[in-house]
C-alpha cells in the first residue's frame, strides 16, 4: 500500500475547512483510506538520521495517508482533494476533456523501429498554459515519483519524462541508438555525457542507480530527441537539461515510454487528470500524436470514459444491504462513479472516468457503492449452509500423535523447512544429489538453499543451540520434508515424518527403542514380523555402524534408528552421544469412510457457468406454490400436518442440508402456522420463516429431488418447476408453468398420504417360572389402540425355567408410541415384570 | 540422624541448667565432638519448640600441628640446648638436625649458647648457660590446657608469629527450654507409610510440618511446543464453526497455483526474485489444466467473464516457474478449482501451514511463517457475510482489533468464473500469520524466540497451556 505524504494546510486550504486529526482521520476511514501518520519533515529527518541534521528542517504538519494500491487518482494532494470534495458532495466530478491544439496541429512522436528490441511503446500529452507554484511543481514531481515506484514497477515497466515545451520543437522521435551513440547533457549536470559515461557516472548515484539494470545490458539505449537533435530523455534513466521544467514553464510535454501499453496509458490519463486542474482551460488535455513504426498513427491522452450496466438489486445482495436504486446510484456518484438510472428495471449505468482504472470488473463497483454506505453500517450476517468439518487425516493422526509423543517425556520443537545443502548432505554423509532435495535457485543466505528431506538436522541444530539446557533432552518435531517426485504435478511432494532424539552421556539407544515401540502402541501395530512391526539391522551414514536398525511394517521400510555416527555429532557441534528415530508417518493413516480433499487436480475440466456453456442458468424469481396439497397430503387437514411433521422428525430442511427453494414452496402450502404440538413442523416452520426477506436467494433444488414422486408415469422432465427465466421466454414459461403445476397438483391430490407405520418386537417377562404363559399372552394381545395390529409370538427360554414371551407388532408412528405401549403392557403388574423393545423398525 | 543418646543427655542437662548449657561445654562434658552435638540440636529444633537454641560465636586460640609439637617435645632453640654436649657440637653436625637452623638462631638470641669459630674441623657450639627455662614450650602447655588467659597478648601473636599458634573462631550454641519442653520427645516422622496405614500408626505418630515455602521437585516431563498449542487452538476454532481443513502439504507450488489462479497479474511485486523462493529442481511445472490455463490467460490478456482484463501479455513461461509457496491461498484456487468441477455445493474450508518469502529476515518477519486461512464459498455471499464469519472467529480468538493481524476479503470473479464455478457463487476469504497473533499473546518481541531451531528450550518448557479465548 503506497503511502502519501501531503501538507496539512494545503489540504485543509483546498478542502475548504480545516478538521482536528481525529475528524480527518474519521474522514480517511469513510472515504476507505488510512491516515497512518501525523508528522513533519523535521520529526521524519530526525526519526531516520539524526537530530542535529533536522535541525533547519521544516516543522509544518504533513498527513501520511495510506492509498488503496490499484488507487493512481489518489496520489497526489490533487487528486485526494477531489476524490473527497466529491465523495461529501461538495464538488461534482470534472469531465476530462482532450481537445485540438489551436493550430489544429498537434505535436508528433514518432516511434522507430529500433526501441523494439529494448522499450517500444510510448505515448504522450500536453498539458498547455499551465501555472505552476511551488506546492503544484512539488506536487507534480512528486507524483511522478510516486508513479514510477508503484504501477511502473521501479521505472521497469513506465518511465515518465515531462519537459518545457517552449524549449523544444517537435516532431520528436523515440528512437533507440547503442549507448556511445548517444551522448547529451543530462539533468543538473553541466556538461556533455555518452550514454556509457553516464552508466558509470550514475553507478554511485543513490536514487538512480536503482535504474540501470533496466537497460544496462541492452545493446541499444531508448532516446527521444526533437526535431534539432536535442535529446529529451533517454528513459528510463534520465531526461535532458535542455527541456527540463521549472516554475515558470506554461506548457509541459509529457512523454511516457514503456514495454506495456495499458499501463503507459493508465500513468499517462493519470498525471493529466491531475495536473490539468492548473490549466487555463482546466481539466482539458491537449492531444499529442504517436506514429508507430509501421505507420499506424494514434492520439493521446486517451482518457476513456466507459460504461457499465448493473442493477440496483445486483449491488444490494453483494453487500447485503436494501438500498433503493436512487441510492445505489448516489452512492457510486459519490465515488467518482458517475451514475444514472436508466429506467429499464433497476438497471443503473455507471460511468467509469479514465482516473479510475482500478475498475475493471462490476465487483470493483459494488465495492466502491459498499466503501460509500459504510462498512461499519452493513448488518453483519452468517453464511446459512450447513456444512460438516472434517479434518484432514494426516493432520488429525499428527495431532493426535503429538500429544501422545508429548505425554512419553519428549518435548515438541518446531523447525524450518529450509535448510543449507550441508545440513541434509554432507554433514550427514550424504551426497546432495542423492537426498533428493528440491532446490532454491534465489536464496538470499546459505540457510535457504534447499528444502529439507529430513527433520533429523532441524532437531539437532535445536540442541546445540540448547546446550547449556539440563540432560537429558528428549525432542521430538513431527513436521514435512519435501521430495522430489516426477508423479506429482509439480515434481515434488511434502512427506510427514516423526523425528526424535535422545541426547545424554550415553546413547541412550534403548530410550528411542522404547519410544519407537510406544509409537507403535500408539497406532495400533503389533510387534509381529510380517503383519506388524520389527526392526532390522541396517547401515547408514547417518548412524553408527552396528548401532542402526530399519524399521519395517507389514514388511515395508518406514524409517531408521539408531545412534547417530560420532562424524555427523561433531559436525552439528555437539559433543554427547546421541540416537534418534525418523520415520514416515502417512503408511498409518487407515481408510477414511469420508469424501476427503486432495491435492490433485483434474485435468481434464468439467465446467458449468454462463460464460463457459449455455446451460447453467441463474436460478430467480420462482412462482411460490399456493397449494396445500403436497406429497405428504392436504396440508389443510391433520393428517398432512403430521405427516408433514413425522418426515421432519429427523430432517433440518425439505430437501438436503441447506434452506432452498423446496423450504419455501412448502411453507408457502401451508395454511397457517402449525400447533406447536407439531414441535418439528414448529422448528422447521419458525426457521423457514427467518429466510422470508432473502428467500428468493435461496438455491434451487435439482428438479428430481422437488416433492418426489413415486408413480411409476411420472417423468421428472414433465414437471420442470423451475425452468429457464429467460426474459423472452418468460411469458410463455409461465403459463406451461401453471399448467403442469395444476396438473401435477390434481395428481398429487388423488395419492393417499403416506403414513409412517413401524414394526416392534417386544420382550415380556414374567415374574417367575409359575406365570401362566398362555394368560399373559392373552392380557398383552387384549391391549388395543387405534394404529396398532399385533403380529406372531414365540414363548424364549432365559433359564431357571422361565420363559419370556417375545410379540411382534406393527404401530402407526405418530398414533402409537413405545411407551405407551410399555405402559399398558405393565399394567398387568400380577403376570408382567418388565418389557423391553427387542427390536425397532421403520416401514 | 542425631545420636538418641545425646539428645537425651542434652535434654537431662537442660532441665538441670537454671538458665541453659552452651553445647560446646555439654560436648566437653560428654566427651563427644561439638558436631554431635549440634546434630543433637538441630534434630530436636525440627520437632518443634523442645528447646530454643541461639547461635554464638567464640575466639579462642589453638596450637598448631607445630605448636604441638613443641609442646610434646620442646622448643627448637631448646632441643638444640639439650643435644649440645659440654665438649661442644660442630655447627655443621647440628645443622642437620632437623630443628637445628631455627633452634640455633632462637638460642643464639636467647644466649643459651656460644659459637667458637676459631676451633679446627669448623664452628664449633657450646652450650653458654647451665640451665634454661623453655617458656615458649610452657606457654604452649599452658593454651593447650586452656589457659590461655594467663598469656599476654603480646606473647600471644609473638607465638602466632611463629606460627606455633592460631586463632579459631567457635561456632555454639546456646540452649534454653523451648515453649513445649519435655525431656522424653516422641519421634516425629518424616512420611506416612504403608506399614503406618497398615497398622493405624498414623493415628499416634507426629508428622514433622512440611516446608511449604520451598518449591516442589520439577517434574520430568514432555512439552508441546507453544506456537504448535496455538495452532491446535486454531484448528479447534475452525472446527467448531463446522470449516473443513483443506491439505496444504505441498510446500512446491507453480507459480500458476499461487499467483496466476488468483488473477495476479505477472508483473506483480510480489513475483519478484526478491521477495518469492524459486525453484532450480524441479524448476517448472508443465501440467496444467489446458481449457483452464487457457481460460486464464484470457482473463488476464483481454479480460472476459464480466472483466475488462489487465489488458498485458500473459506468458506461461512465468506459470510454469515453480516456487516455494507464499500462501496457502495457492491451496484454496485447487480446492476451489476442483469444487467448480463438481456438482457445486457449498463450503467452508480453513488450513494452517507454512508459506515462504524470500524476505530480508528481522525481529518480525522471518523466511517462512504459518499461515491461517479461512474460505466460505457459497450462493450470493454478502459482505455482511464476510463482516459475520470474521466478528465469529475474531470473537473466538478473543481479539478485539482483529483488522490489524489479517486480510479479508471477497474472490474476484477473475479469479472463479474461469475456474468453471457457478456465476453466483461468492466466495469470501481471510488470513492471518500464525506467529503474529501468538507473538502478541504471549509478548514475545522476536520471533526468533518463538520459531526455529534457536529457540529457548527453557521457554518450551515453560510455556502455559493455550487458551485464546482469556
Amino acid at each position: 500500500m503506497p503511502t502519501v505524504g501531503v501538507k496539512r494546510d494545503l489540504l485543509f486550504k483546498a478542502l475548504g475547512r480545516s478538521y482536528t486529526d481525529e475528524e480527518f482521520d474519521e474522514l480517511c476511514f469513510q472515504f476507505g483510506l488510512e491516515l497512518d501518520e501525523i508528522t513533519s519533515e523535521k520529526e521524519l529527518i530526525s526519526k531516520e538520521q539524526n537530530d542535529s541534521k533536522a535541525a533547519g528542517a521544516s516543522d509544518v504538519i504533513l498527513y501520511k495517508i495510506d492509498v488503496p494500491a490499484n488507487r493512481y487518482d489518489l496520489l497526489c494532494l490533487e487528486g485526494l482533494v477531489r476524490g473527497l470534495q466529491v465523495f461529501k458532495n461538495k464538488l461534482e466530478a470534472p469531465r476530462y476533456v482532450r481537445v485540438s491544439p489551436v493550430s489544429g496541429q498537434p505535436q508528433k512522436l514518432i516511434i522507430t523501429k529500433e526501441t523494439a528490441a529494448v522499450r517500444p511503446y510510448a505515448v504522450a500529452a500536453v498539458l498547455r498554459d499551465i501555472t505552476f507554484t511551488q506546492e503544484r511543481y512539488d506536487s507534480f514531481i512528486e507524483l511522478q515519483e510516486k508513479l514510477h515506484q508503484n504501477i511502473c514497477r521501479k521505472r521497469s515497466i513506465v518511465a515518465i519524462g515531462t519537459h518545457d515545451l517552449d524549449t523544444t520543437s517537435g516532431p520528436f522521435t523515440y528512437t533507440a541508438k547503442p549507448p556511445s551513440e548517444i551522448c547529451f547533457q543530462p539533468l543538473n549536470q553541466t556538461k556533455e555525457f555518452t550514454a556509457t559515461e553516464l552508466m558509470s557516472l550514475y553507478r554511485t548515484d543513490s536514487h538512480l542507480k536503482h535504474y540501470l539494470h533496466i537497460i544496462e545490458d541492452k545493446p541499444v539505449y531508448p532516446v527521444i530527441y526533437d526535431s534539432n537533435g536535442i535529446v529529451l530523455s533517454m528513459p528510463p534513466i534520465i531526461n535532458g537539461d535542455h527541456t527540463k521544467i521549472s516554475l515558470k514553464t506554461k506548457n509541459v510535454f509529457i512523454e511516457c515510454t514503456a514495454t506495456d501499453l495499458t499501463k503507459a496509458k493508465v500513468v499517462l490519463d493519470t498525471l493529466v487528470t491531475m495536473f490539468s486542474q492548473y490549466c487555463s482551460q482546466p481539466f482539458t488535455v491537449e492531444e499529442a500524436e504517436v506514429v508507430y513504426p509501421d505507420g499506424k498513427t494514434c492520439l493521446y491522452p486517451e482518457l476513456p470514459y466507459r460504461k457499465e450496466k448493473l442493477s440496483g438489486e445486483f449491488v444490494n445482495r453483494k453487500i447485503g444491504i436494501n438500498e433503493s436504486t436512487e441510492t445505489v446510484a448516489q452512492l457510486l456518484t459519490r465515488m467518482c462513479l458517475l451514475s444514472k438510472l436508466t429506467g429499464v428495471g433497476d438497471q443503473i449505468e455507471v460511468e467509469i472516468p479514465p482516473t479510475r482504472s482500478d475498475i475493471i470488473h462490476a465487483c470493483d463497483i459494488v465495492e466502491d457503492a459498499a466503501i460509500a454506505y459504510g462498512f461499519n453500517n452493513i448488518t453483519r450476517t452468517t453464511p446459512r449452509s450447513y456444512t460438516v468439518a472434517t479434518q484432514f487425516p494426516l493432520n488429525k493422526l499428527t495431532e493426535l500423535l503429538r500429544q501422545d509423543v508429548a505425554a512419553a517425556g519428549f518435548t515438541e520443537v518446531l523447525t524450518f523447512a529450509l535448510c543449507s545443502k550441508e545440513d541434509v548432505g554432507d554433514k550427514l554423509g550424504k551426497k546432495i544429489s542423492e537426498t533428493g532435495a528440491a532446490h532454491i535457485s534465489n536464496p538470499k543466505t546459505a540457510e535457504f538453499q534447499v528444502a529439507r528431506t529430513t527433520l533429523l538436522p532441524g532437531l539437532l541444530k535445536t540442541i546445540a543451540a540448547n546446550k547449556k539446557m539440563p540432560l537429558p533432552l528428549k525432542l521430538f518435531e513431527i513436521s514435512d520434508v519435501v521430495l522430489k517426485d516426477k508423479s506429482k504435478d509439480v515434481g515434488a511432494r511434502n512427506s510427514r515424518r516423526f523425528c526424535a532424539v535422545y541426547y545424554n552421556k550415553s546413547p541412550g539407544f534403548e530410550v528411542i527403542h522404547g519410544l519407537m515401540d510406544r509409537t507403535m502402541q500408539l497406532l495400533g501395530v503389533k510387534p509381529l514380523r510380517g503383519e506388524g512391526y520389527h526392526i532390522q539391522a541396517a547401515e547408514d551414514s547417518i548412524f553408527f555402524p552396528g548401532r542402526c536398525a530399519e524399521i519395517f511394517v507389514d514388511g515395508k521400510s518406514v524409517g531408521r534408528l539408531g545412534v547417530l555416527h560420532p562424524n555427523v555429532v561433531t559436525r552439528f557441534e555437539l559433543t554427547m552421544p546421541c540416537s534418534a528415530l525418523e520415520m514416515d508417518i502417512e503408511p498409518f493413516l487407515g481408510q477414511s469412510a469420508e469424501a476427503l480433499l486432495t491435492l490433485d487436480i483434474p485435468m481434464q475440466g468439467v465446467f458449468k457457468n454462463k460464460y463457459l456453456t449455455q446451460e447453467g442458468v441463474r436460478p430467480d424469481q420462482r412462482a411460490p406454490l399456493t397449494s396445500t396439497k403436497t406429497v405428504f397430503g392436504d396440508l389443510s387437514s391433520p393428517a398432512g400436518l403430521a405427516a408433514l411433521d413425522s418426515y421432519l422428525s429427523d430432517k433440518s430442511y425439505v430437501e438436503g442440508f441447506m434452506a432452498t427453494q423446496a423450504d419455501t414452496a412448502m411453507f408457502d402450502a401451508l395454511p397457517s402456522a402449525p400447533c406447536p404440538t407439531l414441535c418439528h413442523l414448529s422448528r422447521w416452520y419458525n426457521h423457514i420463516r427467518s429466510f422470508q426477506t432473502e428467500r428468493t436467494h435461496l438455491p434451487t433444488v435439482k428438479k428430481e429431488l422437488v416433492l418426489p414422486l413415486t408413480d411409476e408415469d411420472h417423468d421428472d422432465d414433465d414437471i420442470d418447476l423451475f425452468g429457464s427465466d429467460d426474459e423472452a421466454e418468460n411469458e410463455e414459461a409461465e403459463r406451461i408453468k401453471k399448467q403442469r403445476l395444476a396438473e401435477y397438483e390434481a395428481k398429487k391430490s388423488k395419492k393417499p398420504a403416506l403414513v409412517a407405520k413401524s414394526s416392534i418386537l417386544l420382550d415380556v417377562k414374567p415374574w417367575d417360572d409359575e406365570t401362566d404363559m398362555a394368560e399373559l399372552e392373552e392380557r398383552v394381545r387384549s391391549v388395543s389402540m387405534e394404529g396398532l395390529l399385533w403380529g406372531r409370538s414365540k414363548l424364549v427360554p432365559v433359564g431357571y425355567g422361565i420363559r419370556k414371551l417375545q410379540i411382534g407388532c406393527v404401530v402407526e408412528d405418530d398414533k402409537v408410541g413405545t411407551d405407551l405401549l410399555e405402559e399398558a403392557i405393565t399394567a398387568f403388574d400380577q403376570y408382567v415384570q418388565s418389557v423391553d423393545v427387542a427390536a425397532f423398525n421403520k416401514i | 540422624m542425631a545420636d538418641t543418646g545425646v539428645v537425651e543427655a542434652l535434654l537431662l542437662g537442660l532441665e538441670k541448667a537454671e538458665d541453659g548449657v552452651d553445647s560446646l561445654e555439654l560436648s566437653s562434658s560428654l566427651g563427644v565432638e561439638h558436631q554431635v552435638v549440634v546434630g543433637a540440636v538441630k534434630s530436636l529444633q525440627s520437632v518443634g519448640e523442645v528447646i530454643s537454641a541461639e547461635q554464638r560465636s567464640s575466639k579462642h586460640w589453638q596450637l598448631t600441628e607445630e605448636g604441638v609439637e613443641i609442646s610434646e617435645l620442646g622448643s627448637h632453640e631448646a632441643r638444640v640446648f639439650e643435644c649440645i654436649p659440654v665438649e661442644g657440637l660442630l655447627q655443621s653436625e647440628l645443622m642437620k638436625l632437623p630443628f637445628g637452623k631455627i633452634g640455633f638462631t632462637k638460642a643464639m638470641s636467647n644466649k643459651w649458647i656460644r659459637v667458637d669459630k676459631t676451633s679446627e674441623g669448623g664452628p664449633l657450639i657450646f652450650r653458654s648457660v647451665q640451665t634454661i627455662v623453655d617458656q615458649v614450650r610452657e606457654k604452649l602447655l599452658n593454651v593447650l590446657n586452656g589457659k590461655d588467659a594467663e598469656l599476654e597478648e603480646k606473647e600471644k601473636s609473638e607465638l602466632k608469629k611463629r606460627r606455633l599458634l592460631s586463632e579459631v573462631t567457635v561456632k555454639s550454641y546456646w540452649i534454653t527450654k523451648g515453649s513445649s519442653f519435655s525431656t522424653t520427645i516422641t519421634k516425629q516422622e518424616t512420611e506416612l507409610t504403608p506399614e503406618m496405614i497398615v497398622s493405624g500408626n498414623w493415628k499416634d505418630n507426629k508428622f514433622k510440618p512440611y516446608n511449604f515455602e520451598a518449591m516442589g521437585v520439577p517434574l520430568d516431563c514432555g512439552h508441546l511446543h507453544p506456537l504448535m498449542k496455538v495452532r491446535t487452538q486454531f484448528r479447534q476454532i475452525f472446527l467448531e464453526m463446522g470449516f473443513t481443513e483443506m491439505p496444504t502439504n505441498n510446500f512446491i507450488e507453480s507459480s500458476f497455483w499461487n499467483f496466476d489462479s488468483l488473477f495476479q497479474p505477472q508483473q506483480h511485486p510480489a513475483r519478484d526474485q526478491h521477495d518469492t523462493f524459486f525453484l532450480s529442481d524441479p524448476a517448472l511445472t508443465l501440467d496444467f489444466p489446458q481449457d483452464y490455463l487457457q481460460r486464464v490467460k484470457k482473463v488476464h490478456t483481454e479480460g472476459g467473464f464480466g472483466s475488462q482484463g489487465y489488458k498485458y501479455e500473459w506468458k506461461v513461461e512465468e506459470a510454469q516457474k515453480n516456487i516455494l509457496r507464499t500462501h496457502t491461498t495457492a491451496v484454496s484456487a485447487r480446492m476451489l478449482y476442483k469444487l467448480a468441477q463438481q456438482k457445486f455445493t457449498p463450503v467452508k474450508y480453513f488450513s494452517i501451514d507454512r508459506v515462504f518469502r524470500n524476505e530480508t529476515l528481522d525481529a518480525t518477519h522471518l523466511a517462512e511463517f504459518h499461515q491461517i486461512e479461512g474460505v466460505v464459498a457459497d450462493y450470493d455471499l454478502t459482505l455482511g457475510d464476510l463482516m459475520g464469519v470474521l466478528h465469529q472467529f475474531f470473537t473466538k480468538l478473543g481479539l478485539e482489533k482483529w483488522v490489524e493481524v489479517g486480510n479479508s476479503g471477497v474472490f474476484r470473479p477473475e479469479m472463479l468464473l474461469p475456474m468453471g464455478l457457478p456465476e453466483d457463487v461468492s466466495v469470501i476469504a481471510w488470513g492471518l500469520s500464525l506467529e503474529r497473533p501468538t507473538m502478541i499473546k504471549y509478548g514475545i518481541n522476536n520471533i526468533r524466540e518463538l520459531v526455529g531451531h534457536k529457540v529457548n528450550l527453557q521457554m518450551v518448557y515453560d510455556g502455559p497451556i493455550c487458551r485464546l479465548d482469556t
